[in-house]
């Protein structure tokens, strides 16, 4: 069954916003206008816009060293996280995280950490303390590939699971963790599969499906909330671009890149929409003009927005201020 | 605050003033909670020196937590229970096994306030104990010195019974991550856990809620010729050497930093000021460590002062041995820290 009209055009809106974002943010980088480095979520976008759909506002996701979806998916202004990859004070983390560690714990989407697997611990003890203290909340905790042979993957994955914490391990499986192929890396053929080790649930969904993602994740949420325990949730997805900015790819071949273009998780969408009758092309043109205005005004506010001053770098150490 | 204010009080080790600590403050906050392998199990140990032993049969199985051997996952789950409004007082039973959780302590503790711009904090206190005790290499190191090289960690070395109450009680209270390093030696825990050569330092601990500000220096001993800094059992070391000393009518000051992050330079400063001589006394190995970051610190802001070179007595750069022999002579003692002063006494 699907979503009703209003979640299915949401979803597509949301997954214009991270799309439309990560192609800005490249040609602006690509410019030289914005410092850093870059891991984009091109072609991931079903995933996070899937996951984050199955949630409520006083729930977490903690995203990764591709975060952008992530943060954006959970409702992450598009001002305050360009301004962060400009590194500008106005940025969602004043211009102290930059790309990897965007987020914004005010709305549940954790400050991004970008060591592989290395918030599995810590989505781990966060959903342990929503048990503790009763609060129904759940966190859903993203990770790559690469991650599930991470130590801090098994350590993790374990204590939820004996503990039976309201957490929801999403692996975006994009088949190269940088340019390694999964398959050479891991013996299982399906990831989902690890989840057996923890004697909990594992659940694989097609990445590239937006409304299959929440299909699987929806689940396994309400699983957590009830206080069943964790479950892992396989997504097979693509990124349609290099693992970074210097990436040219040479370790896949256009005809794979291709074929999994094909399925690209938005004109799919866009499809099932229209089939629905739920909008029309224009509908949904609409939708993307007004987030391409949403970006044009992000980059303004952005390249507006004060840098911080070079002493800045001395703060937030600790939660009083000391002279360093 | 200061340890001769009258008030109620009784002799305690330092294992139970520390359990006290975490009792109290399990009792005031309901977000207190411990997190640890073997600290709570029926029969078990109550951690691996009996510190957290019997606090489960008043505050359950829920917030005395046991986990499995997962030293990365302790500190993890801790900085995520942390994150989200819990004040964790996670352990792990050997110092040396801090070493498997560092990304968590180093990448993700010490750092998600800063990445974060100031939106988050992590008020965790990491509890390990140190110290060279027959375990040899992997069960004996003394591991600070890496920790006060990470922005965004606290580091903490209790030495008395009334310092490990009233400091514990400031870390856990500190919405800062805080690493607690304890000395094996000095525990003076009783019965099965009891430590073959333990030095049992009994002291006053008041009855009543006080805490210790970091930051603060303890001088353990006046003196005018030299100034010896040294922390957990060196202070005791340093004591020894300094009642040897005075034999030979010399005067040496013992300070006592009691935590590391942050370091009371103020104190060792006004003293050097008065003595003109440093000796700095450490268990860590000798190349990188807090003893050196010390030596450096004191002669930037004191060197008009020095009357010598400031002296260091660590351990040697090597494993921590196991034969008895050996480890006698790896671990400074008495001895080692009279030389140092005869020697800094002798500069000229």
């Amino acid at each position: 069954m699907q979503p009703a009209a209003a979640t299915m055009l949401r979803m597509y809106t949301q997954m214009q916003r991270i799309r439309q974002f990560e192609e800005r943010v490249n040609q602006l980088f690509l410019e030289g206008r914005m410092p850093g480095t870059l891991h984009l979520y091109v072609g991931q976008e079903a995933c996070a816009v899937g996951v984050c759909e199955a949630l409520r506002p006083d729930d977490w996701v903690a995203g990764t060293h591709r975060p952008h979806g992530h943060a954006i998916a959970k409702g992450v202004s598009l001002d305050a996280m360009m301004a962060e990859l400009f590194g500008r004070t106005t940025g969602c983390a004043g211009g102290y995280g930059g790309s990897m560690h965007t987020g914004d714990p005010a709305i549940g989407a954790l400050t991004a950490i970008a060591i592989v697997g290395g918030n599995i611990p810590v989505a781990t003890g966060m959903a342990l303390s929503f048990k503790m203290r009763r609060t129904g909340q759940v966190i859903c905790c993203f990770m790559g590939d690469g991650a599930v042979n991470e130590g801090a993957f098994h350590e993790g994955v374990n204590m939820a699971a004996i503990w039976d914490l309201p957490v929801v391990f999403v692996c975006e499986n994009n088949q190269y963790g940088a340019s390694t192929p999964v398959g050479q890396v891991v013996k299982l053929e399906r990831l989902a599969d690890r989840a057996g080790g923890y004697g909990i649930p594992g659940v694989a969904a097609d990445g590239m499906d937006v409304l299959a993602v929440h299909a699987a994740v929806a689940p396994a949420v309400e699983r957590a909330r009830r206080g069943e325990g964790p479950t892992f949730v396989e997504c097979q997805t693509y990124r349609f671009v290099g693992h970074s900015r210097s990436d040219t790819r040479s370790y896949r071949t256009r005809e794979e890149e291709e074929a999994w273009k094909r399925r690209d998780p938005i004109p799919r969408l866009a499809e099932q929409l229209q089939a629905a009758g739920h909008a029309t092309q224009a509908d949904l043109d609409g939708i993307a003009a007004g987030v391409a205005a949403e970006l044009d005004h992000a980059v303004e506010f952005a390249e507006s927005s004060p840098s911080p001053t070079p002493e800045d770098c001395l703060r937030h150490v600790f939660t009083e201020e000391v002279a360093l | 605050m200061t340890q001769d204010s009258p008030r109620e009080s009784r002799t305690m080790t330092i294992a139970e003033a520390l359990r006290e600590a975490i009792r109290e403050e399990m009792r005031r906050d309901e977000s207190v909670f411990c997190i640890g392998e073997d600290i709570g199990i029926p029969g078990g140990f109550g951690g691996a020196f009996t510190v957290t032993l019997g606090l489960s049969d008043e505050f359950g199985h829920e917030r005395i937590l046991d986990t499995p051997i997962s030293e990365a996952g302790i500190a993890g789950v801790a900085v995520g229970a942390a994150l989200a409004g819990m004040r964790p007082v996670a352990d792990v039973q050997y110092g040396d096994f801090l070493f498997c959780a560092m990304d968590q302590l180093v990448n993700e503790a010490a750092k998600m306030r800063y990445m974060s711009g100031g939106r988050l904090s992590v008020p965790i206190v990491m509890r390990a104990p140190v110290g060279a005790t027959t375990r040899a290499a992997q069960h004996s190191q003394s591991p600070e010195s890496f920790f006060i090289h990470v922005p965004g960690l606290k580091v903490a070395c209790p030495s008395t019974a009334y310092d490990a109450k009233g400091l514990l009680k400031t870390a856990i209270r500190d919405d800062n991550p805080v690493l607690f390093f304890e000395h094996k030696l000095l525990y003076g825990s009783k019965g099965m856990r009891s430590e073959k050569g333990a030095l049992s330092p009994v002291g006053e601990v008041p009855v009543d809620d006080y805490t210790i500000p970091f930051g603060q220096a303890a001088i353990r001993r006046e003196g005018s010729d030299v100034t010896i800094v040294a922390k957990l059992l060196m202070v005791y070391k340093a004591l020894a050497a300094a009642d040897a000393l005075a034999a030979e009518g010399i005067s040496c000051e013992v300070i006592d930093p009691r935590t590391l992050v942050p370091f009371d330079t103020e104190t060792v400063v006004a003293s050097v000021c008065k003595t003109e001589r440093l000796v700095i006394v450490d268990e860590c190995p000798r190349t990188g460590g807090w003893a050196g970051e010390v030596a450096a610190e004191i002669q930037e802001k004191a060197f008009g002062h020095l009357d010598a070179p400031i002296k260091r007595v660590t351990a040697p750069d090597t494993p921590v041995p196991f034969a008895p022999p050996m480890e006698r002579y790896y671990v400074p003692d008495e001895t080692d820290i009279a030389r140092a002063v005869r020697e800094v006494l002798a500069w000229r």
